[in-house]
Order: C-alpha cells, then structure tokens, then sequence
C-alpha cells in the first residue's frame, strides 16, 4: 500500500509499509548502512504524519518481511489476538498514541492489549514519540517474573552479575563473583559469558555457579550464556541449568545465522522446564537482542532496525522468559552511532518490549569504536530506572575483560538504587540483610572479601 | 584461597590484593558512597581514551617480521573513518587487489586482518602464525596474508580466490579497556562468499594481559582444524571439546 503526506506544501510518496516505517525512524547509523532512512530531516517528519493517519488495522494486512520467507512474519499473524486487540482496534498510530499516554492506559489496560499487538504497530508508535513519552508509559506496564526471585515489582530494580574472564579461568571467575556480590549485584541472574565454544568448559562453571548459590543460600539464578545446542548439550550431560540463554533476532534468516529456530527455542524451554530448579516459579529463558542484529546478519529484508527489533520480541514472548535484554550499544557504531543513537535506542527497545509483555531488561553499555563514553551511559542508566526497567547488567568496574566493552559497574546499580529509592528483588534483598552486607538502611556496608567466609576456598 | 603469612600486612591494608591476582577484570575498586572512588574513575578513563587511539592505528606489515613473503591486500573500506561506519565494505576486497591474488590451492590459508585493533594483529599474529605451523604437521599452507580494513567475512573471499580448503581469520577484536590488542581467529572450512557466522569456529581473547597464549590458541586451532576436516565443515556442528583431548580419561 502507498502512503502520502503532505508537509508545507510538498507532497511525500512512500511506497509500502516498510518504507514508512524505516523513513519516520530516528536517525541512527544502521538504516543509513541499509539504505531505507529518511534523506534528510523533513522527509522523517513527512514520514511521520503519513504514519501517524495510518489505521492499527493496516499492520494486520501488511507484512514487512514476507510471510512465505519467514517463521518470525507466521509465528506474528499466527499469535496475535483480536480479542485483545479489540480496544484499539478502530485507531489509527497516532491516536493510539495519545492513547497510550492517557490516564485511561493504566497497567491493566496496557497489560490486557499486549497479546492484541504486533511488533511492527509498536516500532510504530514509538517512531511518534519523544524520549519522555517512551519513559512514561512504559513506566506504567510491569511485567513481573520469577524463578528463585520476583522480577519485575514496582520499586524494584534488579541487577545481572556478570564476572566475565577472558579465559573461562573458575578463580578468576569466582572473584569477580564475589565483588559483585558483596556490592549487592546479581538478583536478576549469576551469567557468565564463556570465552570459549566448550561444553566441558561451561559445565565447570555451571557447577561453580551452583555450588555458590547453594552454599551461601543465594536466592538468585544462574546462567552460563552459550550457544542454546551447547546448553541441551549440558543439561543431557547433568548439569545443574536454571536458566537457557539464547541471542535472538526478527527474522528467520537471522536467527539461522545465529544457529537457532522456533523449533529449538522450543525444545530447550521444555527441556529446562523439566528440570524444575525454580523455587518460586518457572520462567526459564534468558534472551539477548540489540539493533542491528540482524543487519548484520544481512537479514533485514529492507526493514529498519528498529522494527526488526521489535519483530525479535514476538519471538521472545513465545517461551515466557525470566530475563529479556538488548545489549543495546554493543554491536558497533556502524549500527548506532554514538551516545544520542544508543540512548534513543535503548528506551525504544524497553519501551517495545515492555508493551509486547516482556520483562524488559538492558545492558547499557558501548563499544570503543564508537562516539560514546561513560557519561552516556550515565544518562541512559538514569532515563531507564525513570522509565521502570526490569534489570539493568553490571560488570566490574564497568570494563568486561572478556567481551572487551564497557557496561555498568555495580557501583553505578548502588547509585541508581539510591537515586531512585528501588532495590533488588524483595528475597534477594533479605539475603543481603541476612549475610549482613547492608547496614539497615538500605545501604551497602564497606563489604571485604571475608564478609561471605570460605568463598574461595574450594575452587582450584 | 589461602592466605599466607607474607601476606597479611598487604591484606590489612588491602584486602583484595590476593584476589586482585586472579583476574584483570576490575575488582575491589573503592567507594565514595555508592559512586566509584575518583582515582578509579580516572583510571577507566585513561584506559578508554589508550582504547580510542588503538581503534583508529594502521597495520604496517613491514613491522610484523613475518620471515617469509606476503601478499598485502586491502577491503573496499578506504580508511579507518568508513570502515567503522561500513562493515559491508571491510566484507569484500577492493577489485584491483582481488584480481591480484593468485590461485594457490592448500589445506589452511592464514590471514592477518587488521579488524579493530592493527595494534593485536601486529602483535600476537605472528606468534600465533608459528605456534600454528608447529602444531599443523602434515597441512600444506598458503601465502600469508595481510588484509587491511578488513572485516572476518573478507576471508571467505580470499579463500575462495586462493582456494584454500579453510581460512583462518586472525584479527585484532575491538580493543577493550584492559586489552587494546587482543586477537581472534576464526574457521571457515570451505570458504566463499556468502558464507554465514554460524558456519565458523572462534577462537577469542588472546592477548598478553590475562588472555590465552600464543601456545594454546594454536592447540585450540589444530583440535578444531581436524575436526572441521574429518566432518567437512566448520560452525555450531562441530564443538570445542579440545578440553576434554587433554584430560585423562574419567575415573568409572
């Protein structure tokens, strides 16, 4: 379908949905890299009015990567429910997105449309709003989840232990686990990236993790972040998994090029389901995603990445997950540019993800090749809190030596904890009281290693 | 971890100074109030704007002393600026330099990639490249070469042009903060274009600072390159488990 605006007297052309979308998109590298943005600032505007007067009903006829081609474009038209779609049904973007930041769209309103929306109408929306209004509504939706904690409740912030080594070393490992512990970090999840492919390897360290979380009592998950096939491989061979990672993407070819399908996403979730390691409930999956994954898998199909983001969400929500992040500056700047880009971006991908009903977390981070530093993290760090986020990934002292780029440091969860008065998920902050690392105030004490006695005792 | 008597006035003063030992990630920093102390602030600083001058250096081949001869090529990417904003172009060699490269067929091709850091690739390639030749016996070997602007795809057309069964990408990975010069190799049996990133093995983070040695990352490599041989392909199919050749057989 073809759509038109007019703006101070010149009429636009837009040949089909995915144009439009891509045109009305914020700048960002990514879509300059395709080809599909806007040429210059008063096309994106032009584009914008054309994609504010189009009816929520044209994304159901629509398609923006063709349906024959892929299993994400199926699994979307197959999933998505008229009867909760019935509310918005008879508006157009823009008015829904008044809508959406009415005083009517409450948590229930918006919890209760979720399953009604495809990804392609919500990168829509979100292509008609300011930073603030991503923040405000999204404010309003929660998306609580659970395994060996509750994620996701108001006032709550929670926070994914990340003690990376560039070796898969277990020492190495087990002391960067332990600064993060005792700076109050690591609610949301224990994941270690490995170095390396190995299964035997990351089978060490799921037991390391295990063996921690047990012997101190920890009410937090576990994850080591492989490949999907290796975690199958894993759990065949025994090993304690709680939760399946997997890296995603909005369409089938990008998927296959990270190795994975529906079908396998399908057998790993009942796999790990099985297990029944979870204490108080069974969100078993752990999904990354970021702009420009798919790009750079030259699967975009002309989509914008944005969009293809979003369309990564309709996947992630098939499978219940416990944890859901965009790694949202580390792919490059060749897909987001610099601190303006990644910021934008990130409360997008939140934004999305928490409308499509995803427990929405980020890793605020970047690259040392793009035009960022630690103050735009800083920003993006704050806007996001404001905005709800579910759990925010920290690192030690903000440097991944494994992963070579910078994200948060457990430092900076302490200070957005205080800034915005939240903290880490109810039983894990009772642990942290129970182990004596808070001082009864909700602050952190002055922890040294010995706080948490025998912790590297057993790991050589 | 045991905590010996030399060591207990360090401890007083610092206790992670032991544990400090066991990794470069940053652990134990200080606090004021929630925030990082100042001097730790500082520090990440200085390391971020080392990585920045890391990212935008060039690879001079002649400083590699690779001892035999090479063939220098270039992506289409014309410098550092574009290169990092079009990964599309570090993907496929600049047409003069393609029509350059001879066909020369052989089990394992080796390239020297500048990817985001000519600092690593200058400095570990070449000490990889002679732990590997050890570790190949019985592999016939190709022209070294040395790629410019280039991207882990511009080997699959490298290799297809030389005809090389497998090409090894050995390229400097963005520099992070505790490593400015950290390589990656990475597998491509049966390279041509168009080949897609499952169909690789990866060998990362070997560098000098923490990182995997020279030594291992080539015995890594042999255990990959002749399982790759013996299944006919390299990807998610075929698994590391180089550990496991090394350890003894499990107790019954």
């Amino acid at each position: 379908m073809v759509f038109h605006a007019t703006l101070q007297g010149e009429r636009y052309r837009f040949d089909d949905l995915r144009a439009l979308l891509a045109k009305a998109s914020p700048l960002r590298s990514g879509d300059e890299l395709t080809g599909v943005a806007a040429a210059d600032p008063v096309e994106r505007v032009a584009a914008r009015e054309a994609l504010a007067n189009v009816p929520l009903r044209a994304f159901l006829r629509e398609t923006v990567v063709p349906y024959e081609l892929c299993d994400v474009t199926r699994l979307i038209a197959e999933r998505h429910d008229a009867a909760s779609f019935a509310p918005i049904a008879h508006m157009t973007v823009g008015q829904w997105r008044d809508w959406l930041l009415g005083y009517e769209a409450d948590e229930a309103a918006l919890a209760a449309v979720a399953r009604g929306l495809t990804p392609e109408m919500v990168s829509a929306v979100s292509k008609l709003m300011r930073n603030q209004d991503l923040i405000a509504v999204a404010r309003k939706a929660r998306v609580v989840t659970a395994f060996r904690n509750t994620q996701g409740l108001r006032g709550r912030l929670g926070s994914r232990l990340q003690p990376n080594h560039p070796t898969d070393d277990a020492r190495g490992i087990a002391a960067a686990l332990l600064d993060g512990l005792l700076l109050g970090a690591g609610d949301a999840v224990l994941g270690i990236n490995p170095a390396t492919d190995s299964i035997e390897a990351g089978m060490v360290l799921v037991r390391m993790l295990d063996d921690v979380r047990q012997r101190y009592d920890i009410p937090a998950q576990s994850c080591v972040l492989t490949h999907i096939t290796n975690t199958l491989a894993m759990i065949e061979r025994g090993a304690p998994v709680d939760l399946v990672f997997q890296s995603i993407a909005g369409t089938q070819r990008a998927n296959e090029s990270f190795g994975v399908s529906l079908a396998l996403l399908d057998e790993a979730h009942q796999a790990a389901r099985s297990l029944r390691r979870g204490s108080v409930g069974d969100n078993v999956m752990y999904f990354e995603t970021g702009q420009g994954a798919a790009i750079s898998a030259d699967a975009h199909f002309g989509v914008d990445q944005q969009t293809l983001e979003v369309r990564a969400y309709a996947v992630a929500r098939e499978y219940a997950p416990l944890l859901v992040n965009t790694v949202v500056g580390f792919i490059g700047p060749e897909y987001l540019y610099d601190g303006k880009q990644i910021i934008r971006a990130g409360l997008e991908d939140h934004f999305c993800g928490k409308l499509m009903g995803l427990p929405m977390g980020c890793d605020v981070c970047y690259t040392n090749h793009a035009e960022v530093d630690q103050d735009d993290s800083d920003d993006l760090m704050m806007l996001l809190a404001a905005a709800g986020v579910n759990f925010l990934i920290a690192v030690p002292g903000g440097d991944d030596v494994m992963l070579n780029y910078q994200s948060l440091s457990y430092h900076d969860i302490l200070t957005v904890r205080s800034v915005y008065g939240v903290a880490p998920a109810p039983e894990f902050e009772q642990w942290l009281e129970r182990m004596a690392l808070l001082d009864g105030r909700r602050r952190l004490n002055a922890n040294v290693p010995l706080a948490l006695p025998g912790f590297m005792d057993a790991r050589d | 971890m045991p905590v010996t008597e030399a060591r207990a006035p360090d401890l007083a003063r610092d206790p992670w100074a032991t544990l400090r030992g066991l990794t470069h990630a940053r652990i134990g920093l200080g606090r004021a109030g929630d925030a990082l102390a100042g001097a730790d602030v500082r520090a990440l600083q200085a390391a971020h704007a080392q990585a920045r001058r890391a990212v935008h250096a060039t690879l001079d081949p002649a400083r590699l002393a690779l001892g035999a001869p090479f063939i220098a090529v270039r992506s289409r990417a014309p410098d550092r600026g574009v290169f990092v904003r079009r990964p599309d172009l570090g993907r496929r060699l600049a047409a003069p330099d393609a029509e350059r490269l001879p066909c020369a067929p052989c089990d394992v091709l080796f390239v020297i990639a500048d990817g985001l850091s000519a600092l690593a690739a200058a400095r570990q390639a070449p000490g990889v490249l002679e732990a590997a030749r050890a570790a190949l016996p019985g592999w016939s070997i190709g022209p070294v070469i040395v790629a410019h602007n280039a991207r882990v795809a511009l080997g699959d057309e490298i290799g297809e042009r030389i005809g090389a069964r497998c090409v090894v990408m050995m390229i400097g990975e963005r520099p992070g903060l505790s490593a400015a010069d950290s390589l990656s190799l990475y597998l491509t049996w049966d390279p041509k274009v168009g080949r897609m990133d499952s169909e690789r093995n990866c060998i990362s983070n070997i560098h000098a600072h923490g990182g995997m040695d020279h030594d291992e990352a080539a015995f890594r490599l042999g255990w990959l390159l002749r399982g790759a041989r013996a299944l006919g392909r390299s990807g998610i199919s075929l698994k590391d488990d180089s550990m496991s050749a090394r350890l003894p057989p499990a107790a019954p």
